[in-house]
C-alpha cells in the first residue's frame, strides 16, 4: 500500500498539487488523518492550519473513516421533480448504509439517481431503491 | 451485424452496459458510441441507423431475431431531425475515444485552419462569431481571448470549467463523455490564439465517466496538441467550485473561496497569471467556428444571442434530453412540443431555467424566448441552459426553503450577505411554511434577497433570490396556506 510520502512524490512536479494529494489520501485511506494533514503540511511547505482548512472545505475529504457503506442519493432539482423525496424515508428508516445527499450527478432526466462508489443508477423507485440498498 | 451503445453515464446508468454484455454473449458485435442525447430512450440500441429503446436485457433476443419493434431511423426521429447540432453534431455516431472517427468526422480541421491563419485572425474569428461564455455569465468569448493575447506574461493558462454542478444541466458532461477530443482541440485552439501552453480541465467528482475519458483522450491527443499541455484535475464536491475564481483558488490547492474582482481572472488569474477560463461548451463550441467561420456560427441566433445553445431537457419531463438549437425558440415549445409535458402525465406547474440560481417560470411565462437579453428582462436567466419542468405536485414553499438551504451548504463564506442571509432564509421560509407572521416574514424575504442580490462578492449569493423571489411572485398560494 502507498504511504503519503509515496503519494506526495507522485504528486512532485504538479502545480499546486495539494488537491490531487488529498484525493489520493481519501482514496487510499478512507480518511485524511491528523497525521497526514501534518505531514502533507510539511512537505508542501504549507501551514496545517491551510491544509486543515483545505480538507475542512470540501464534502469529499472525510476526517474519519466511514465504516459503513456509502451511497450517493441526488437530492438536488431535477430529482426532486422526478420525485426522490419519496425514497428518503426508505433511507432514513434503516442504519446499515450511509446514504448520503449529493447535488446532482448529471442525470437528469432519467432520475431519482444515486452512485456507490463509481457506478451509477437511474430511474430509481422505492422498489429498486430497496433492491439497491440491500445488495450493497 | 454490429450494434451501436452508448457507454455515456446516463446510458449505463439506465443498464446500458448489462445490455451490450448480452448482445456481445449472443455474438454480436457492439461499438460503444456516445449518447444521442434522447435519454428517456437510454439504453438506445442502434442497428445499422435503426433504434431501439429503452432496451433491456431480456429484449436482446428478439432485436437479434427481428422481432422487436424498432422506432425507425434514429436521424429522423422527430427529437432529433428538428435540432440544429453543431456542438453535438457527432453525438451518437462516434466511438468517443476513437482518433479515426474524430478524424473521419471532420476532427482537428478547426485547430488546421487556427494554425493557418495565425493567432490574431482565430480571435478574429472567435469576435466575429458572436460566442458568448456558455457557462451562464454570456460574456463575449472573443474579447475574453483579446484580453488574454494582449495581457503581458510569460505563462498563460486556458483553464476549462467542467465543475457542472447546476442540478438540470449534463451537456458538459455529455461532451466530455461523448467527444473529449473535440473539447481537447477547442482548448488547443484558444492556447494557440493567446499563446498559453498549458490548459487545465477542473472536472467534478461527481462525473468520474466524464474524467475517465478526459484523461485518457488527453494521453491519446497528446501529439497533435503539443506544444500544448493537458491536464485534468479533480474537483471534491463543492458546488462553488463553478465560480471562475472559486475554481482558480480550487486549482491552486487552497479553499474554493471567491476572489474579488478586479482583478480579472483574464489578467490575474491562475498563479496569478493571465487565464482563460471558458465552460466546457464554449470551448467545445470553438472547433465548429473556427472550421466554418465566424460568419457562418453568428448566422445562428437571435438578438445579441448568437449561434446555437445545446438546451438541456429536465426533470418531469416525458421527453428528456439533449436539445442543440438556435437561440429564440420559446419555453412552452421545449416545454411542451419537444419535451412533451410531464413525464407523471400531470400538468406542468413551472419550469427552473439555469440550474438552483435560476427563477421559477410560470406557464403564463412560457413564450419567452431563449435569449439572454429576453430573460434578463423577466428577472430570469438562461444560465447553463437547464430546463427543469415540474408538474402541480410540487410545493413551491420547499423549493424556495431548499434554494436557501442548498446556497447555506454550499456557500464558501467568504462573504456575509451569502454566508449568513442563506442561513436566515431557511429560517425565515420555515416560519412561514409554520404559518408565523406570514406577511411579515414575507417582507422580511423580500428585504433579506435585495441585500443577498446587491451585496455579494458572487453568483451564488447574488442569484439565490431568483429562485425564492420568482417563487413568492408566481405562486404566492404555496406561502400562505
Amino acid at each position: 500500500m502507498a504511504t503519503i510520502a509515496d503519494i506526495l512524490a507522485e504528486h512532485n512536479d504538479k502545480e499546486g498539487p495539494l488537491l490531487p494529494v488529498l484525493h489520493d489520501v481519501q482514496k487510499i485511506f478512507g480518511h485524511v488523518s491528523e497525521e497526514a494533514m501534518r505531514e502533507i503540511a510539511q512537505a508542501l511547505n504549507l501551514t496545517r492550519a491551510e491544509v486543515h482548512g483545505v480538507v475542512s472545505f470540501y464534502h469529499d475529504f472525510r476526517k474519519e473513516v466511514e465504516p459503513r457503506p456509502v451511497l450517493k442519493l441526488c437530492r438536488a432539482e431535477a430529482c426532486k421533480a422526478r420525485g426522490v423525496e419519496a425514497l428518503v424515508p426508505i433511507a432514513d428508516n434503516q442504519n446499515r448504509i450511509k446514504v448520503e445527499a449529493i447535488y446532482c450527478l448529471g442525470l437528469c432526466a432519467v432520475g431519482p439517481s444515486a452512485m456507490v462508489g463509481e457506478k451509477v443508477y437511474a430511474r430509481l423507485d422505492g422498489a429498486k431503491f430497496k433492491i439497491l440498498l440491500e445488495a450493497m | 451485424m454490429t450494434v451501436r451503445i452508448s457507454d455515456d453515464a446516463v446510458a449505463i446508468a439506465c443498464g446500458a452496459d448489462d445490455v451490450a454484455a448480452a448482445f456481445i454473449a449472443a455474438g454480436v458485435t457492439v461499438e460503444r458510441v456516445s449518447s444521442w442525447g434522447m435519454h428517456w430512450l437510454e439504453p438506445l440500441v442502434d442497428i445499422d441507423g435503426s433504434g431501439y429503446g429503452p432496451v433491456s436485457v431480456d429484449q436482446v433476443a428478439d432485436i437479434i431475431n427481428g422481432n422487436a419493434p424498432s422506432l425507425g431511423r434514429i436521424e429522423d426521429h422527430p427529437f432529433i431531425a428538428k435540432q440544429t447540432r453543431l456542438t453535438f453534431a457527432r453525438a451518437g455516431k462516434t466511438r468517443p475515444l476513437s482518433l479515426d472517427d474524430y478524424y473521419a468526422s471532420d476532427g482537428w480541421l478547426g485547430l488546421a485552419r487556427a494554425r493557418e491563419m495565425g493567432a490574431q485572425a482565430t480571435i478574429d474569428t472567435v469576435m466575429t462569431s458572436g460566442l458568448r461564455g456558455r457557462g451562464g455569465a454570456g460574456f463575449p468569448a472573443g474579447i475574453k481571448w483579446q484580453t488574454v493575447a494582449r495581457a503581458s506574461g510569460d505563462q498563460k493558462y486556458i483553464v476549462c470549467n467542467a465543475d457542472e454542478g447546476d442540478s438540470a444541466t449534463f451537456a458538459d458532461r455529455m461532451v466530455m463523455e461523448g467527444d473529449p477530443f473535440m473539447l481537447i482541440e477547442g482548448m488547443a485552439i484558444a492556447g494557440f490564439a493567446v499563446g498559453a501552453d498549458k490548459g487545465y480541465v477542473y472536472i467534478r467528482s461527481e462525473y468520474p465517466h466524464a474524467i475517465a475519458k478526459m484523461e485518457a483522450a488527453i494521453k491519446l491527443s497528446a501529439h497533435l496538441v503539443a506544444p500544448f499541455v493537458l491536464e485534468v484535475r479533480v474537483g471534491a464536491g463543492a458546488y462553488i467550485c463553478g465560480e471562475e475564481t472559486s475554481l482558480l483558488n480550487s486549482l491552486e490547492g487552497k479553499r474554493g473561496e471567491v476572489r474579488a474582482k478586479p482583478p480579472l481572472p483574464a489578467l490575474e488569474g491562475l498563479f496569478g497569471k493571465p487565464t482563460i477560463v471558458n465552460n466546457v461548451l464554449t470551448l467545445a463550441a470553438i472547433p465548429w467556428v473556427l472550421q466554418h467561420g465566424g460568419e457562418a456560427y453568428a448566422a445562428f441566433g437571435a438578438g445579441r444571442s448568437r449561434g446555437t445553445m445545446p438546451i438541456q431537457i429536465a426533470g418531469n419531463v416525458k421527453h428528456g434530453g439533449l436539445y442543440e438549437v438556435a437561440f429564440g425558440i420559446t419555453l412552452g415549445e421545449l416545454v411542451h412540443d419537444i419535451g412533451g409535458g410531464t413525464a407523471s402525465g400531470r400538468p406542468v406547474r413551472c419550469v427552473q431555467v439555469g440550474g438552483p440560481l435560476g427563477a421559477y417560470i410560470p406557464p403564463a411565462q412560457f413564450h419567452l424566448p431563449f435569449d439572454y437579453e429576453a430573460f434578463a428582462a423577466a428577472d430570469a436567466l438562461i444560465g447553463h441552459a437547464g430546463v427543469n419542468i415540474f408538474d402541480d405536485t410540487v410545493d413551491m414553499a420547499q423549493m424556495a426553503r431548499f434554494a436557501m438551504e442548498f446556497c447555506a451548504v454550499e456557500s464558501c463564506g467568504k462573504c456575509t450577505p451569502c454566508r449568513l442571509g442563506s442561513t436566515r432564509g431557511v429560517e425565515t421560509l420555515d416560519q412561514i411554511i409554520a404559518g408565523k407572521n406570514v406577511a411579515a416574514n414575507l417582507a422580511l424575504i423580500a428585504d433579506l434577497s435585495e441585500t443577498m442580490k446587491f451585496g455579494s462578492l458572487c453568483a451564488l449569493g447574488g442569484f439565490t433570490p431568483y429562485p425564492v423571489m420568482s417563487a413568492i411572485k408566481h405562486f404566492p398560494e404555496d406561502f400562505n396556506r
